[in-house]
């Protein structure tokens, strides 16, 4: 990891958090969650190469491609290293939990219920409590929490449907994972 | 940051696990493929979006398996998925069907979920970190998948006309869905090695003893002595009519321009 002295993580921070989500673009790549992390490494070429870890929502996301493009145009642009690349990773997995709390506040301002929270640092829940976890929702209108899971699956991988029985809207989910 | 180097490995252990490999990719490439046909038509809308999401899922799996793949044996992860002829794929037997009906699609997708649960659950605990990392992060995934079709199960074996559908797509299906433990050529090195931690013949053992009961709890049958019995040896090379048709239908667009990239 960058060393905590070096002013170009602030930079580069700031940079990677207007590069909006190309599904949800209410919420940053930095509030989702999905940068593991950067590093400068020293290249063949004698130079610098800025090396970042991109960690996909879900394996199959079809956006992860859009976001890799954005993040090295993005940072290309700051010209801070001779080279810039992005790797997906997925030496940490991403979950839900990594949403930021700024983030979450979007999601829920903007329509979308956050995902429940599971817990952080906990070891992933066992298969047995997922349904008991997904059952209920906050529906990011009213802030009823008298709603039910219509269906785990949404428009996206990662987007589940809900309905609010007293506001009697639908509404989607960002899934827990 | 921690992303692996793809560790240095001896040309028998490198073989072995490009065989681990592509089984696994080849299941989920093909049970995606198949059931991405339900998207249009699957019983009713929410199943329709539901279905066509986890079959998304499941390809991007193979894809991401397929990239492992090329990193190791220095192909290109398109010309694995789109390139071979039908006789080259490694998918279980349990691959082989047609789509069928609803209660078909449900009971092979059940058999499929379960078994992937239990193989996905060993491959998080691989010694090839590569594998390991990713099969942690599809377990997370496959637990949708997983909980979703037992919800269809159980509603298909509650009421007396869909339960002897799925009776019957079972009785037909038992015997290939074993195949999806069928051992891999040079399994026992990849054992010794951790790679797989452990032989697909436990893994069997374990998926049967997780799922029996539940079939037997719902009046649905069980594998027959002549099931268990199946060649397990020709599990992952049997093909099918069925499946050269869903391999033409696949690989028509890659096929058209060799290449190409868009």
């Amino acid at each position: 990891m960058v060393a905590a002295a070096d002013p170009r993580e602030a930079v580069i921070w700031a940079a990677l958090d207007e590069i909006p989500d190309p599904e949800i673009p209410v919420i940053s790549v930095v509030e989702l969650g999905v940068i593991g992390g950067f590093a400068f490494e020293p290249d063949t070429r004698g130079g610098e190469r800025l090396t970042v870890d991109l960690l996909p929502t879900f394996v199959g996301c079809p956006a992860i491609d859009v976001m890799r493009d954005q993040v090295g145009e993005r940072l290309r642009g700051l010209e801070l290293a001779d080279e810039v690349e992005v790797r997906i990773s997925f030496a940490v997995p991403w979950t839900s939990d990594r949403i930021s709390l700024e983030g979450r506040e979007k999601l829920r301002a903007s329509g979308f219920a956050p995902p429940a929270l599971m817990a952080i640092g906990a070891p992933s829940v066992p298969e047995s409590d997922l349904l008991t976890m997904a059952v209920v929702a906050t529906c990011p209108y009213c802030g009823s929490r008298n709603t039910t899971l219509e269906n785990p699956f949404g428009p996206t991988l990662c987007r589940a449907i809900y309905h609010c029985a007293d506001c009697r809207q639908p509404f989607e989910q960002f899934k827990a994972v | 940051m921690t992303a692996p180097e793809t560790p240095a490995l001896d040309t028998v252990r490198r073989d072995a696990l490009a065989q681990l490999l592509l089984a696994t990719a080849d299941d989920e490439f093909v049970i995606g493929f198949w059931d991405s046909e339900w998207t249009g038509i699957a019983p009713m809308l929410e199943e329709d979006v539901a279905t066509s999401s986890i079959s998304q899922d499941e390809i991007g799996h193979a894809r991401a398996l397929y990239e492992l793949l090329a990193e190791l044996t220095g192909q290109d992860a398109d010309e694995i998925a789109f390139g071979r002829q039908p006789e080259a794929y490694r998918h279980a037997a349990l691959m082989n069907h047609a789509r069928t009906d609803w209660a078909f699609t449900v009971a092979r997708r059940y058999l499929y979920e379960t078994a992937d649960t239990v193989r996905l659950e060993a491959l998080a605990r691989s010694s090839y970190e590569p594998l390991s990392q990713l099969a942690a992060k599809m377990r997370r995934e496959e637990r949708y998948h997983l909980m979703h079709l037992d919800t269809w199960l159980r509603r298909l074996a509650g009421s007396d006309g869909a339960r002897e559908r799925l009776a019957e797509a079972l009785r037909t299906l038992w015997a290939d869905a074993l195949a999806v433990f069928s051992p891999v050529p040079g399994e026992e090195v990849l054992v010794r090695g951790g790679e797989l931690p452990e032989p697909m013949a436990t893994l069997r053992t374990r998926w049967l003893e997780q799922i029996s009961p539940v079939l037997a709890g719902l009046g649905l049958p069980g594998p027959t002595a002549d099931d268990l019995a199946a060649g397990a040896e020709d599990g992952r090379t049997r093909r099918t009519d069925a499946f050269r048709w869903l391999h033409g239908e696949f690989t028509m667009v890659a096929a058209s321009e060799r290449g190409a990239t868009w």
